[in-house]
């Protein structure tokens, strides 16, 4: 029997996975597994064959290509033109730093035997020997800051909570943010659906450290294959004794479920995805309260992000230090860049954080698929801003990024071939906040449309027309309005990617006044 | 007092069948903590969409106003308060499928589909897949690297 192994990841699925894995289970003396994606998603549908040398791949297979492969020897591990080798060894993985996606893409996403034969549970059998308060310290010296872009230390919100608790508070929740809405990012997708015990143990390891017993996941619901993958590793996870009344043997009790959204953006938003949660409409709260002291059924509620998460099992087995010792500034550890859009090589690259943008677009991202130069780049989802093509040596940090006019965010890019009608790009950014914005306040709800209007006057008046001139000082107006008089990041981010549209190609709205 | 009268109303006109099994996917989630949500997906899963009635009964299991179920299921762009269509295409128009397209791929699906009411066409801002744009999900089936030919494909495989 050979084993070939075809990802079950969404991506691949989406280009053919199925089709694949189900040709070669008709091939005799063939016994076809399903693991999680490496994460080079231009080579996906990527087979990888169980050879004495390791694991053979071959790229871009579809259904139809399997008996010439078959005829070319590809069950030996023979060479051919869609061969890239040992994948084990191949330099876009091997020059990666992963952490949290150590795991990613090898077994069975719920094989929870092969998830501790890599390492897993180590982090959560430390938190549980340690006392709470020295685990938040643990995760306060990894300098995490929170990966779903706000960037606040993820140590000091779960000091927050500890404290709260220590004070009196009678419950505590731990909610993960896998409402990954961003375009560009897919990153919590990926390892929800390829590595899920990882989230899991990183939020068990919050739950006893802040002493919750009960946990949510609010995963968005056009993500169905990362909430049926991650109801079972909890089934899975529960049956082995990390989840329920006894975790890890350690006599503290914690529940896990999968919460699913509804398709609206808005609930990206932490305090809109508390009330999604409680089962309201996605209004976003006022802050303060902050969530760490009333967050979930006004209780203090740990809000992270899945890849925060998903760095703790190795910040708690490997040490704070270890983790900070990787990164750039304030900014410490590993970010899982994700590389989309018009991009070559598109896929998750987890590097320290530090790398340049332009490292990742060009040598690791291989430029724009279209092969036609690269116009712009937009980091950090639809809130982030078009960095055009002569900026892109900033380091991927976040103070870095903000002094670049950028921010890191989930820690998406979006590649723009030359082709890209950048005043097309920032008349969506408000379309798209128009859609989306939950409506509590007057300058996202109306400011996004007046937004939409006002661009659209501005591309339909020919140049040098009288009136044309004050349209950028209204739109100029409406993004200020909208930065300082919103409730929460959509209204006060979308001018974001609008002005640097406006600054770095004002050619494509027909040149403006400035 | 709105809901005394609705429970004496209730003994004397018995719930029609879909009432009754809305009521009792209710029931089964109402223990949770915040099952709204919960309940609506149940419902939607078991009926298609989210009816009048539907909002009537969740509302007094749940002891809340129906403004309350109402405005929750609106909110959200998931939530349906008529059948589906037969076919379902949703076309992603975020930017990284935008990058490679999707702006013509939403602009030839909403034409080739316009005149089919068994159709329904829906921009949904992201699926996860930006790395293989343009994405689309036809059926339900989300699909990578998504061409105008591919929803000519899709439609031929369609009875009408």
């Amino acid at each position: 029997m050979t084993t070939v192994w075809v990802p079950s990841d969404s991506s691949a699925r989406a280009v053919g996975a199925d089709e694949v894995a189900a040709a070669l289970a008709e091939v005799e003396g063939v016994s076809v597994r399903r693991n999680g994606t490496r994460g080079m998603l231009w080579r996906e549908p990527l087979v990888e064959v169980e050879t004495d040398r390791g694991r053979v791949g071959y790229a871009t297979v579809a259904a139809d290509d399997i008996p010439a492969l078959l005829e070319a020897g590809m069950l030996s591990g023979a060479d051919h033109e869609t061969c890239i080798g040992v994948v084990d060894e191949d330099p876009w993985l091997t020059a990666q730093d992963r952490v949290s996606l150590a795991r990613i893409g090898v077994a069975e996403p719920t094989d929870i035997h092969a998830y501790e034969a890599q390492g897993g549970w180590a982090g959560l059998r430390r938190a549980v020997e340690l006392d709470p308060a020295d685990v938040v310290e643990e995760v306060v010296a990894s300098g995490l800051r929170g990966r779903g872009g706000a960037g606040f230390p993820t140590g000091i919100k779960w000091r927050t909570v500890l404290q709260a608790r220590d004070g009196g508070a009678d419950q505590a929740f731990v909610a993960c943010n896998l409402d990954e809405g961003d375009s560009g990012t897919f990153a919590d997708r990926i390892l929800a659906e390829g590595d899920p015990f990882t989230l899991v143990e990183g939020m068990t390891i919050a739950a006893v450290t802040v002493g919750a017993t009960e946990g949510y996941i609010y995963c968005r619901s056009e993500y169905p294959d990362a909430i049926a993958r991650l109801r079972d590793a909890i089934a899975v996870a529960a049956e082995h004794g990390y989840l329920g009344d006894d975790v890890a043997g350690s006599g503290r009790s914690f529940r896990l479920q999968v919460r699913v959204g509804a398709g609206a953006y808005i609930c990206g938003e932490e305090t809109s995805m508390l009330e999604s949660l409680e089962g309201r409409r996605g209004e976003v709260r006022a802050k303060p309260p902050i969530p760490a002291l009333h967050g979930l059924w006004d209780s203090p509620t740990v809000v992270n992000n899945l890849l925060s998460f998903a760095a703790i099992p190795m910040i708690l087995a490997d040490g704070g230090e270890a983790y900070a010792a990787r990164g750039v500034g304030r900014s410490r550890g590993t970010q899982v860049f994700q590389l989309a859009g018009n991009i070559a090589r598109g896929g998750v690259y987890e590097a320290p954080l530090g790398i340049t943008l332009r490292e990742l677009v060009e040598d690791i991202g291989g430029g724009t698929r279209t092969g036609r130069p690269v116009r712009a780049v937009q980091v950090g989802g639809p809130l982030g801003a078009y960095l055009p093509a002569d900026r892109l040596d900033v380091p991927m940090g976040y103070e870095e990024l903000a002094e670049a006019g950028g921010m890191l965010g989930h820690g998406g890019l979006v590649v723009f071939d030359d082709t890209v009608d950048m005043a097309r790009m920032a008349r969506f950014a408000m379309e798209f906040c128009s859609v989306e914005s939950c409506g509590k306040c007057t300058p996202c709800r109306i400011g996004s449309t007046r937004g939409v209007e006002t661009i659209d006057r501005i591309t339909s008046t020919p140049a040098g027309a009288e009136g044309r001139d004050q349209l950028f000082v209204l739109l100029e107006d409406l993004c200020a309005t909208m930065t300082t008089g919103s409730l929460c990041a959509m209204g006060g981010l979308t001018p974001v990617p609008v002005r640097s549209a406006l600054t770095h190609f004002p050619e494509d709205f027909g040149g403006s006044p400035r | 007092m709105a809901r005394a009268g609705r429970q004496q109303t209730e003994e004397l006109t018995p719930r029609s069948a879909r009432a009754e099994m809305t009521r009792e996917i209710s029931q089964r989630h109402a223990g949770e903590r915040g099952p709204l949500l919960e309940i609506l997906h149940a419902v939607q899963a078991e009926h298609g969409y989210i009816a009048d009635e539907d909002v009537m009964e969740i509302a007094d299991l749940l002891n809340l106003s129906v403004a309350e179920v109402h405005g929750t299921v609106s909110f959200y762009h998931d939530f349906r308060r008529r059948p589906a269509a037969d076919h379902e295409v949703h076309v992603c128009r975020a930017e990284a499928c935008q990058a490679v397209g999707a702006a013509e791929l939403w602009a030839a699906a909403e034409e080739r589909f316009a005149h089919r009411e068994d159709v329904e066409v829906r921009e949904v801002f992201c699926f996860g897949n930006c790395a293989l744009g343009p994405s689309a999900s036809i059926d339900g089936r989300l699909r990578g690297r998504v061409t105008v030919d591919d929803l000519a494909t899709a439609e031929s495989g369609w009875s009408r």
